[in-house]
């Protein structure tokens, strides 16, 4: 079993600016884990106090049990894959792979072997010779996961390595990604700003926002149950409506809007008499009146998307509105310039006091 | 250059490659073919210039051959040049990569003016404030006297002093290209040297001096050029037994009287230059046009 990454009260202050706020997660060994959240959020830093290029200001972070506090990347059970890559651009490839083990003093020869040993492991055998220079975006990629890995780390650390990559390579090399988490049971910590990727690749996922973290949950559980209106709108579409709670009854909060009265599953932290939104996701929104509660807006244009099509339009008090209709139904979506009813089931919506 | 008579019209242009041409002729060309002439030519009284004895022959270059204190004198200060570079080197790599690499833009600014304005003065009287602070009865054997590091004044001037001040003289030629080739260094090279736990040393060597070899190479080529070729320092901070080539071919002009012998030496030296610049280049894989960027 990999080691285990432990943040306790985690904050980093530059200067004036607050960088991380507060910052407590656990990852288990063997995890794969995503740090998600826009840029200028912490997620960054964060990586890099894990890292140990960065000594926190407050908090303290344990890898595998034992506290960080002090040590240096070079003495960490971590490895890095840098935003950049940051190959080194003068030597083979082989000796990019091996350049851990030639600063622990392995011999050519083993050095040689591993190099030889890991190209295997990243399906790039007999590309030893060349240099970084003339590999293609994906190759400099799986180099640069192999010089990481040749160290043997506890931790790998991914600082948004796939940004640089085209759609479709970016999809593979997420699968790769995370076939080769599995294989080596390496915990992986992976930051990134698209929510997509996390979504797709991820055990759990920590969202921040502002340097403080928001919400750490499995990718459904994130979608589902959105913990802050910051969640609720970062990851994944969403409808919002903002209004007053009335009542709590059962978990279902009523909340009195400028549509009428709509109810959702009550979200942490929700009583009687506060300001709040209701959050809906465009597939939850289903044409046609019907289920526990009725929205209409005007619709203003469809996005045909290929598998679905997205309906964009506004609801009478202003807000907009998004509804994703699968092309199977195209022929029972509204017209564009008409007026349409919307009905979702209560357990599809949740309800956040605002923030 | 068909582009310049494009860009310029043919009036235009004309001038320009005629200036440039005239630029390499008069102050390149001429002086160079001068010295050769004069360094192939015996030394004659001016009635004989020009008469049976006056005859192109290696007799100057060969007098240097024989003559064992010019020689020794002369590869000394071949060896010793190198030197200079490589202490040259030494002083301003460190320097160079904290300005490239750490120097907030703050701390940059205020480096480089500390640096810049000792060359608003004059090389001879910058080396005139190390023959100062060099002397026997100066202020830097006065300060190690007082600290008790010598229980004796040191005798500065020599070769210590002579190294002393071409090392300082020539920090600059050093310190720009390095600094401007370690600059480039993308910094998450260093980083992934670091986590990927090398040493210190270990990341200079395999990372940031690849890196920097072209700026490092220019630098070395400068630096031994100019040593080679400095007259000041060895004259102000040298003592009889630390002379400098460039005071044997000033006493052959000025001393000596023999024009001819002070122009084979230079050729000579010239020759010298040229030959470890273009094996530096060589050793260094690195162009000319590299440098002279």
């Amino acid at each position: 079993m990999s080691y285990s990454v432990e943040l306790h009260q985690v904050g980093m202050t530059f200067g004036a600016t607050r960088a991380v706020d507060d910052v407590t997660f656990i990852v288990e060994g063997g995890e794969f884990f995503s740090i998600l959240g826009p840029s200028g959020c912490g997620k960054t830093t964060i990586l890099r106090m894990i890292a140990g290029f960065l000594q926190p200001t407050e908090g303290r972070i344990l890898i595998g049990g034992r506290d960080m506090a002090g040590l240096g990347p070079n003495q960490r059970p971590t490895a890095m894959i840098f935003q950049s890559l940051a190959l080194f651009p003068l030597m083979p490839v082989w000796e990019n792979i091996a350049f851990g083990l030639e600063a622990r003093g392995a011999s050519k020869a083993e050095r040689r072997r591993k190099a030889d040993e890991l190209l295997k492991l990243i399906a790039l055998e007999g590309f030893g010779d060349r240099m970084p220079g003339e590999l293609s975006g994906g190759q400099r990629q799986r180099v640069a996961i192999a010089r990481a890995l040749a160290v043997e780390p506890q931790v790998l650390l991914l600082d948004e390595p796939l940004s640089a990559l085209d759609l479709k390579l970016r999809q593979h090399m997420r699968a790769e990604l995370r076939a080769l988490q599995k294989r080596t049971g390496v915990t992986f910590i992976y930051i990134t700003h698209d929510q997509s990727e996390a979504l797709a690749m991820s055990d759990r996922i920590a969202v921040m926002s502002a340097g403080v973290l928001q919400q750490v949950g499995a990718p459904r559980d994130l979608y589902d149950n959105p913990a802050t209106p910051f969640v609720a709108t970062f990851v994944g579409e969403t409808n919002a409506i903002s209004g007053k709670v009335m009542a709590v009854e059962n978990g279902i909060a009523s909340v009195e809007t400028g549509l009428g009265v709509l109810r959702g599953r009550a979200g942490p932290g929700v009583s009687a008499g506060q300001g709040a939104k209701l959050y809906v996701r465009p597939e939850a929104l289903v044409p046609g009146a019907g289920g526990d509660n009725t929205l209409s807006a005007s619709i203003e244009r469809i996005d045909f998307e290929g598998a679905f099509a997205l309906a964009h339009g506004r609801f009478d008090d202003g807000a907009a509105l998004i509804a994703s209709i699968p092309s199977t139904d195209l022929s029972s979506a509204p017209e564009i310039g008409s007026r349409a009813s919307f009905g979702f089931a209560s357990s599809h919506a949740v309800v956040l006091p605002d923030g | 250059m068909a582009e310049l008579y494009r860009r310029f019209g043919g009036g235009l242009a004309t001038v320009f490659v005629g200036l440039v041409f005239l630029w390499l002729a008069g102050m390149v060309l001429a002086p160079n073919v001068m010295m050769i002439d004069y360094a192939l030519r015996p030394n004659l009284p001016p009635a004989q210039v020009g008469g049976p004895d006056d005859v192109y022959s290696l007799d100057n270059i060969l007098y240097l051959a024989k003559e064992g204190v010019h020689r020794a004198i002369f590869f000394k200060t071949v060896w010793a040049s190198a030197f200079v570079a490589f202490a040259t080197f030494v002083v301003c790599y460190p320097l160079a990569y904290w300005l490239a690499q750490h120097a907030t833009p703050g701390q940059l600014g205020i480096a480089l003016l500390a640096l810049t304005i000792p060359f608003w003065i004059n090389e001879v009287l910058r080396t005139l404030a190390w023959y100062i602070l060099l002397a026997f009865r100066g202020p830097l054997n006065a300060a190690l006297l007082g600290i008790g590091i010598i229980d004796q004044p040191v005798r500065w001037y020599g070769n210590a002093g002579v190294l002393a001040g071409m090392v300082y003289a020539y920090i600059l030629f050093m310190l720009f290209p390095i600094y401007n080739s370690i600059e480039s260094l993308e910094k998450a090279q260093i980083e992934a040297a670091r986590d990927l736990g090398a040493s210190t040393w270990r990341i200079h060597w395999r990372v940031v001096m690849p890196h920097a070899k072209a700026g490092i190479a220019t630098g070395c080529v400068f630096t031994f050029m100019l040593a080679a070729g400095s007259y000041v320092a060895p004259a102000l901070l040298g003592a009889p037994g630390s002379r400098w080539f460039t005071e044997i071919i000033y006493n052959w002009f000025f001393e000596g009287g023999d024009w001819n012998r002070g122009a084979a030496y230079a050729l000579v030296l010239l020759v010298l230059c040229l030959v470890v610049v273009l094996a530096t280049l060589k050793l260094a894989r690195v162009n000319l046009t590299d440098v002279a960027k």
